[in-house]
């Protein structure tokens, strides 16, 4: 059985976003860059299904040519091949669920899990826009996945709780926080991982147009809070309260 | 232009998610609804009342009992022959349906809007609200997710909808409902709560949860959150977190205690009207989005306070 993983190249996790000066977007000029925490749970589950009748991890990145290191990272981790489609515009979710569904035409895999969101434009889009497009079952933002030969039965995270669905393959799994904690990569795996397959590829190749439908007019900073004032004790933080109505 | 609400509901009563998609979708044009599920007439009714509210569609059948977003959102593209916009609240339904139905309709969806620019041009938060983009799209028609803070509620009364059956478009056959585990409470619910009290991994364990932060909420009757640090920690179910990856909330008074507000907290409440926090830590960075701020020993503090009340 085979495992389609995709995975994005965003700014670092525990780097603070910087909007630039002329309001364009957010300075990614020498920052760290990373795998899309998300993505990481993506890789790792796929890796853990491996003991459940998965036999192969393909593992695809839509995005600039830098984006092959988060790919050798998906190798490094455990995924057997990589497919890298170089765009240096910035390729959309519709336009990225639709290389998708392409690659999962040649690919035929079982399996796609996507990270719930990236986040850096935190859409939450691509893997339900894949799912939309393939015509098959999704389950987003999951929890717990158990893998049959014919369907997958995953726990999502919902509003109030948590929900769970039985998909007939090939199914569309988006991952959340909880689903598991993603490896590190050994040495040796790394430096395995250099000689693993990428193969490299355009959108024009799968014939998929990927020009933007949103135009970004400009991008500011969110309005501070100032910080108020400190309390001495209980009693004047009740004062305060009665004052604002809150209590009585 | 015409738009379409997605009415967010539980079977028996319309959820307050939906009335700030209404205000959303009111300053694009006209608003009809949307109620999807099955035994939905008593939804439809009470959403035919919210003000402002023209058509309401009612699709009632056994394969839209769950809101499985396979079955929901061919419905929706149907509907979508004579809508110009599809909004949804944004929450776990609204999130997997939406871009599905964006997908379906050849349109980019625009996630988590903040406000109405104009019939074209929107608002919405990047990196877990650290840039605040405005975007501009070229597709004809709308697909759009609603940030429920940012919009104030519509009315619950006063509107006359009219209700309108349409047919489902029946089951995919690709995804089935298994089951739910729903956390029930006497508490309000974190997104509608006017007051929440959350706790952080201060707090230590589960139990001084129910010892110390519980109390208070329901002193002031107010919503119970917490910290992630506090939910990994397992002190709380996952329900409870308030942040970047858990719930947006913004209530008018929003009480941290023990939490040090790390940037993913923040993104959570940082919209919530009187932040109050209390805190061991002096220079813990919550207190520089608090407007009141205590520091002292939360264990001392908390139980003085719920007395005092």
């Amino acid at each position: 059985m085979k495992v389609l993983v995709a995975v994005k190249r965003v700014l670092d996790y525990n780097v603070k976003p910087r909007v630039k000066a002329d309001g364009t977007g957010v300075d990614l000029a020498n920052v760290k860059m990373s795998m899309n925490p998300f993505d990481e749970i993506a890789v790792e589950e796929a890796i853990r299904l491996k003991d459940k009748g998965v036999t192969e991890i393909v593992v695809v990145s839509i995005g600039e040519q830098k984006a092959q290191e988060t790919l050798r990272t998906a190798l490094a981790m455990g995924a057997d091949r990589a497919i890298l489609v170089v765009s240096e515009e910035k390729v959309e979710p519709l336009g990225v669920a639709k290389l998708l569904a392409k690659i999962v035409e040649e690919e035929s895999p079982a399996l796609i899990i996507l990270g719930k969101q990236a986040i850096d434009d935190d859409n939450n889009q691509t893997g339900q826009m894949l799912a939309g497009l393939l015509g098959a079952g999704q389950a987003t933002f999951a929890s717990k996945v158990e893998l049959t030969s014919d369907s997958v039965t995953v726990t999502r995270e919902v509003d109030g709780g948590s929900e769970t669905e039985k998909l007939t393959l090939p199914a569309v799994i988006t991952t959340d926080l909880r689903l598991n904690e993603p490896r590190y990569a050994s040495l040796p795996n790394i430096m395995k991982a250099k000689s693993k397959p990428m193969a490299q590829k355009t959108p024009a190749d799968y014939g998929v147009d990927v020009s933007p439908r949103l135009t970004t007019l400009k991008v500011v900073e969110p309005a501070k809070r100032v910080a108020g004032v400190k309390v001495a004790d209980v009693d004047e933080l009740v004062a305060k309260l009665k004052a604002m109505g809150v209590a009585k | 232009m015409k738009t379409l609400v997605w009415v967010e509901h539980d079977g028996k009563a319309v959820k307050d998610a939906t009335l700030a998609v209404v205000t959303a979708a009111s300053q694009l044009g006209e608003v009809h609804l949307l109620v999807a599920g099955q035994g939905v007439d008593g939804v439809a009714a009470e959403a035919a009342k919210i003000a402002g509210v023209g058509k309401v569609h009612v699709a009632d059948d056994a394969s839209l009992a769950h809101a499985l977003a396979e079955n929901a959102a061919p419905l929706i593209v149907e509907l979508m022959g004579h809508h110009d916009a599809v909004l949804f609240p944004a929450t776990s339904n609204g999130k997997n349906i939406a871009p599905r139905v964006a997908a379906l309709l050849d349109v980019m969806q625009i996630s988590d809007i903040l406000s109405v620019e104009s019939a074209d041009t929107f608002t919405r938060p990047i990196y877990a609200g650290n840039a605040i983009a405005t975007v501009q799209t070229k597709d004809a028609k709308l697909v759009i997710t609603v940030r429920g803070t940012a919009f104030e509620k519509a009315a619950t009364s006063g509107g006359s909808g009219t209700i309108e059956k349409v047919a489902a478009t029946g089951d995919k056959g690709v995804s089935t409902y298994v089951g739910s585990e729903i956390a029930k409470s006497e508490r309000p619910e974190l997104t509608s709560a006017k007051i929440i009290v959350s706790g952080g991994r201060a707090l230590q364990n589960s139990e001084n949860f129910h010892t110390i932060i519980e109390p208070l909420a329901d002193k002031l009757g107010a919503g119970v959150g917490a910290s992630r640090a506090a939910v990994d920690a397992g002190y709380v179910p996952n329900d409870y977190q308030v942040g970047q990856t858990g719930k947006i909330v913004a209530p008018e008074v929003y009480i941290a205690i023990g939490i040090s507000g790390a940037i993913q907290h923040l993104a959570g409440m940082k919209d919530s009207k009187t932040i109050i926090a209390i805190n061991k830590d002096e220079d813990a960075p919550i207190f520089q989005v608090a407007d009141i701020g205590l520091v002292g020993d939360l264990f001392k503090i908390v139980p003085e306070l719920t007395s005092k009340l």
